[in-house]
């Protein structure tokens, strides 16, 4: 399942660091941040819960860069 | 700008004014050092909390920790040497001024982009069931209502028209600056501006699915594809901040130590330090990854301005790449609808076989017969038009104003015993008999592009070695066609699926440069896929080729392949501008830095300055060169040439 979240962020060199932080998030299969259009797409792997999966993307990209928020 | 940009704007110049002014105070010692602690902390005071988290989650390579030690450094050598505090606050100060000019430069772009789209409708004139009209937005509305678009207004939602007619401004959909007609029972489409009639449209589609919102999502979903250029540059970023850090630590403690031990001498471990933490001001990677997507952005921007919808980054750098372009004849460098070409008669006057045969076909609904009588054009005149049979395989045969009139091929003449000729023209012959004797023929084909043959040289200016064009139709007329249109290479008589064999065959062949496929995305969309870039012309309301296409040309004008051509080859100029230049500089000054010629100044020049320019450069990819558009106006004045 594929979805995309409204995201906000500053610098480009820290969207890329949201990327790499919300690709390693457990229960993501992959996932790519649109600097420019300051989107997140995000998609899931089987039988994980969207909603605590993307809790822990937000929680997983805050860390990287303070300054970023995903809208959930 | 937005509330944090103003407030960050502030803080700089507070900040700055403040480091100026102490130069000129009469202070010294510790008193000095507090006053400047109060323009640093002003400036720097988020950078320092941010630095305090990146130690929590132990990020080693946050930039803003690495900010912080590099200044705090500054300051304590400053403190040490009671020297100069005024280079850790102008470091800080600039670090903030470029990440201000970062968020003000791509904030101004996203929205310049929407600007230049200007498609968005913002309401909706709702037609109630009381036939009050109302304002809403146009999300609420739902299919089958009824809208109202008054001259001035952009259609918010596509629908068809059910009362009234007007032109209609598609220039910024398509970038053609024609106007449209749009009378009842047309299908219109979101985006376009009603320019003088008043318009009543039923909705067939809700705000999200209709053309402009399609549109809008599209642009800003391309940057989503990323290019070969910006996963370059965010691999390069990710090793580039560790390999300074370490550079750094080891420009610290190993010339120092080197000194000392191995060659007795004074180990000078501030001036060492301080190289060491020039470094760090550089190791923030921000100025190189900004201005790669934003680039793109722009150059996808202003490609859309110019109808030209480009799906992803990487098919812009992709389409840079093409040597080869290959075409679909009909619909691509045709018209796709036949029109009269040539009339040879015997005994009659030209006109006047035109008319018999227009008559004959009154009733038909092939093309050739809609041809033959837009060809005439008053067809519905007094003349009396009787006992019309059509003849299976043949032609058409009616009593027009008292005399048998035949119209149709060649076996229908051997039939009635019609003595005709073979004609040098190429094309579809309609023979044209009276009173069972042959009169003459009429020659119809398809008709070239108005721009084609300027498209062709304008690829041919713009990189492409290789025109190829595939083409169902018979060998003769394709030969003709691509003679006449100077094309290196033709296919014809292929099936569908023959044209995506040619197609392999063709990627096979190359060894250097990308291929693309230009096609009318409706019959061609496995070859359209298949091709390294597949392009749809004509695509305004088809969903079909937009889907299939990876690069979609709003309009059908061939000369907007060599548009999307020059804006795709700008766009990764200004790319690859970007990356040397903020590599260059960059490693520079690390250079400089390392053997004590450039100081914390340059360094932080150097990161600010380079990102400034870089982002400038970028934005130039949003404008499209201007020649193409003179061409395409000179070229408007030349005649149309027609051929078979």
């Amino acid at each position: 399942m594929k979805k995309v979240y409204k995201i906000d962020v500053d610098c480009a060199a820290c969207a890329n660091l949201m990327e790499e932080a919300a690709k390693n998030t457990p229960g993501v299969k992959d996932a790519t941040v649109n600097f420019m259009g300051l989107k997140m797409k995000v998609e899931f792997e089987e039988g994980h819960d969207v909603k605590t999966v993307m809790e822990n993307v937000r929680n997983n990209c805050k860390r990287v860069e303070d300054d970023c928020e995903v809208y959930l | 700008m937005n509330q944090k940009q103003k407030k960050n704007l502030v803080r700089i110049v507070v900040a700055a004014v403040l480091m100026i002014a102490l130069a000129y105070a009469p202070l010294a010692g510790l008193p000095r050092f507090m006053a400047y602690l109060v323009p640093y902390f002003i400036i720097g005071y988020d950078i320092l909390y941010k630095a305090g988290k990146g130690i929590r989650n132990r990020r080693a390579f946050d930039e803003s920790l690495l900010m912080a030690i590099a200044t705090i450094g500054a300051i304590a050598l400053a403190v040490y040497e009671d020297g100069d505090y005024t280079e850790a606050i102008a470091v800080m100060l600039f670090y903030q001024v470029g990440e201000w000019f970062q968020s003000y430069a791509v904030n101004r772009s996203r929205r310049d982009i929407s600007d230049l789209m200007d498609i968005r409708p913002d309401y909706a004139n709702l037609q109630q069931a009381d036939g009050v009209i109302e304002r809403v937005d146009p999300y609420e509305v739902e299919i089958g209502s009824v809208i109202v678009v008054k001259p001035g207004e952009k259609i918010p939602l596509d629908g068809v028209v059910v009362e009234g007619t007007s032109s209609l401004n598609t220039v910024a959909l398509t970038g053609e600056s024609l106007p449209r007609e749009a009378r009842e029972g047309d299908e219109v489409i979101s985006g376009c501006v009603n320019i003088n009639g008043l318009l009543k449209i039923k909705t067939t589609k809700e705000f999200d699915e209709s053309t402009a919102s399609k549109i809008l999502e599209m642009v800003e979903d391309a940057s989503s594809r990323k290019s070969r250029s910006e996963d370059f540059i965010s691999k390069f970023a990710r090793v580039y901040t560790p390999i300074v850090v370490y550079a750094a630590l080891a420009l610290a403690f190993l010339p120092p130590l080197v000194r000392w031990f191995g060659m007795g001498m004074a180990p000078e471990w501030g001036t060492w330090i301080y190289r060491a933490l020039t470094f760090l001001v550089i190791s923030c990677p921000c100025a190189l990854v900004v201005s790669i997507p934003l680039s793109f952005f722009a150059g996808i921007g202003g490609a859309s301005r110019q109808g030209v919808l480009v799906k992803g980054s990487n098919y812009l750098e992709t389409l840079s790449e093409v040597d080869t372009v290959v075409f679909d004849k009909t619909g691509t460098l045709t018209k796709g609808v036949f029109q009269v070409n040539a009339i040879h008669t015997d005994k009659l006057d030209q006109n006047e076989l035109l008319h018999l045969a227009a008559h004959v076909e009154r009733y038909s609904t092939h093309p050739i017969a809609e041809s033959l009588r837009n060809a005439f054009g008053n067809e519905a005149d007094g003349c009396q038009v009787e006992k019309v049979e059509e003849i299976a395989g043949h032609g058409i045969r009616a009593l027009v104003n008292g005399r048998i009139v035949c119209v149709g091929n060649a076996k229908m003449m051997d039939a009635i015993g019609a003595k005709w000729h073979e004609c040098d023209e190429v094309g579809t012959m309609v023979h044209v008999a009276v009173d069972g004797e042959y009169a003459g023929h009429i020659i119809i084909a398809d008709v070239v592009k108005d721009h084609a043959h300027e498209a062709i040289r304008a690829l041919k200016r713009n990189g492409i070695k290789k025109t190829v064009m595939l083409t169902g139709d018979s060998r003769r007329t394709a030969d003709k066609v691509a003679a006449d249109l100077q094309l290196d290479t033709v296919y014809s008589q292929l099936l569908p699926q023959d044209k995506v064999a040619k197609v392999e065959e063709l990627l096979q062949q190359k060894k250097t440069g990308k291929l693309a496929f230009v096609g009318d995305g409706i019959n061609d969309a496995p070859v359209l896929s298949r091709a390294d870039v597949g392009i749809a012309m004509g695509a305004l309301g088809s969903d079909a080729a937009i889907e299939a296409a990876d690069i979609v040309l709003m309009d059908d004008d061939p000369l907007k392949i060599s548009v999307a051509k020059r804006i795709a080859r700008k766009t990764l100029r200004i790319v690859k501008q970007n990356i040397w230049f903020s590599v260059g500089v960059k490693v520079l000054v690390l250079i400089l830095g390392a053997l004590g010629f450039a100081n914390m100044w340059a360094a932080i020049f150097a990161d600010v300055g380079v990102m400034v320019l870089a982002v400038l450069n970028a934005v130039r990819a949003m404008f499209v060169p201007k020649s193409v558009w003179q061409v395409k106006e000179n070229s408007r004045n030349l005649p149309d040439a027609t051929v078979a």
